[in-house]
């Protein structure tokens, strides 16, 4: 048990130690910011409102990405690698993409927030498929949404849409799955 | 309420993890913060470029275009501006709600709430940094085609 700490902690050190920010990383929020200058001085209305917008984006981003972040850590901890090939993996056909899908209405939120656990399923194994069929589904079917799309937009309008968004996604993924090659994902 | 269900989702499962194997999920809560740590620098401009298209393009703005007297390139002018602009849907749907019942062809606001919904340039260069340049321009690209073709088939449907 003593052991068992002790190891977790070195290993906690280690990790820490790799989370010094490496500050070259921060080039783009510099770029921004000079933006953000450049539009103050000439056209300070057009600043005052993305600043305003910045500002609101921000705060729904800082609120939901640490959420993210940790389910990702639980996903990435928890679910064996032999699972997700199993059920979510290159050849898992229809299934896959069922699963995918389901996966994908559950949890709400906005697309960004996808895509870490996105590249979680990647790591255990799921195929580009079944991956574009989840982000497809976290944008599209969510139930709150299609509620509130029902109720602006129409039942009629909102279960076309449905329908077709679905079959859209199923497509869409089989393209995605033959142009691109899950072992270049993270080759690059 | 979608903060509020992401963090009922996470502390249930680190709950559970924790009385499975509080090491274990230690870790996970460690892999959890250190990717978020990488993911900030990112994030911060990403949400820089939100702010400055959401102040440069308002919901006056998108109402216009798509409007009863757009024609024939409301779809393409619906997708294109459903693909840059990052309004959450209790925002969006209203407005379009209002912009349908208004005149606004079916195909038109299809397409701009299919790619609200499916396609991120704003958020691209997060998406590139988690899953690859390439699988994100196909992804992209592949989800505004078909939600010009979703939004046809909608207009042949709902004529």
């Amino acid at each position: 048990m003593t052991n068992e700490v002790t190891s977790t902690r070195g290993r906690e050190t280690a990790q820490y130690a790799n989370t010094a920010l490496d500050l070259r990383a921060f080039r783009p929020v510099l770029v921004m910011a000079v933006v953000y200058a450049v539009l103050w001085v000439g056209w300070a209305e057009l600043a005052a409102r993305s600043l305003k917008a910045f500002r609101f984006s921000l705060r729904e981003v800082m609120l939901i990405m640490p959420g993210i972040s940790i389910i990702m850590g639980l996903f990435e901890v928890w679910v064996p690698k032999s699972m997700i090939e199993k059920h979510m993996g290159e050849d898992s056909g229809l299934k896959g993409y069922v699963l995918a899908f389901l996966f994908g209405t559950a949890p709400t939120g906005p697309l960004y927030g996808a895509f870490p656990i996105a590249r979680g399923l990647f790591e255990k194994g799921a195929g580009v498929g079944v991956v574009t069929v989840f982000l497809g589904a976290w944008g599209s079917a969510k139930i709150p949404q299609l509620m509130l799309e029902a109720k602006f937009m129409g039942v009629k309008f909102t279960i076309t849409r449905f329908i077709l968004t679905a079959l859209g996604v199923g497509v869409m993924a089989t393209i995605a799955s033959r142009v691109v090659n899950r072992e270049l994902i993270f080759g690059e | 309420m979608t903060t509020g269900l992401i963090y009922s989702i996470a502390i249930a499962g680190l709950i559970i993890g924790w009385l499975k194997d509080a090491g274990k999920t230690k870790h996970a809560l460690v892999i959890g913060m250190r990717s978020f740590v990488k993911m900030l620098p990112t994030l911060l401009a990403v949400t820089g470029l939100m702010g400055i298209i959401s102040g440069a393009i308002s919901p006056e703005t998108i109402s216009r275009y798509m409007g009863p007297d757009s024609g024939y390139w409301a779809a393409v002018i619906g997708a294109f501006v459903g693909s840059i602009t990052l309004i959450p849907s209790i925002v969006a749907l209203p407005l379009i709600g209002s912009v349908y019942s208004a005149g606004a062809s079916s195909t038109a606001v299809a397409a701009f709430i299919t790619t609200l919904n499916m396609v991120g340039l704003v958020t691209a260069p997060l998406e590139m940094e988690q899953l690859g340049k390439r699988y994100t321009l196909v992804r992209n690209g592949l989800s505004f085609v078909f939600a010009l073709l979703i939004a046809m088939g909608m207009g042949a449907i709902l004529r």
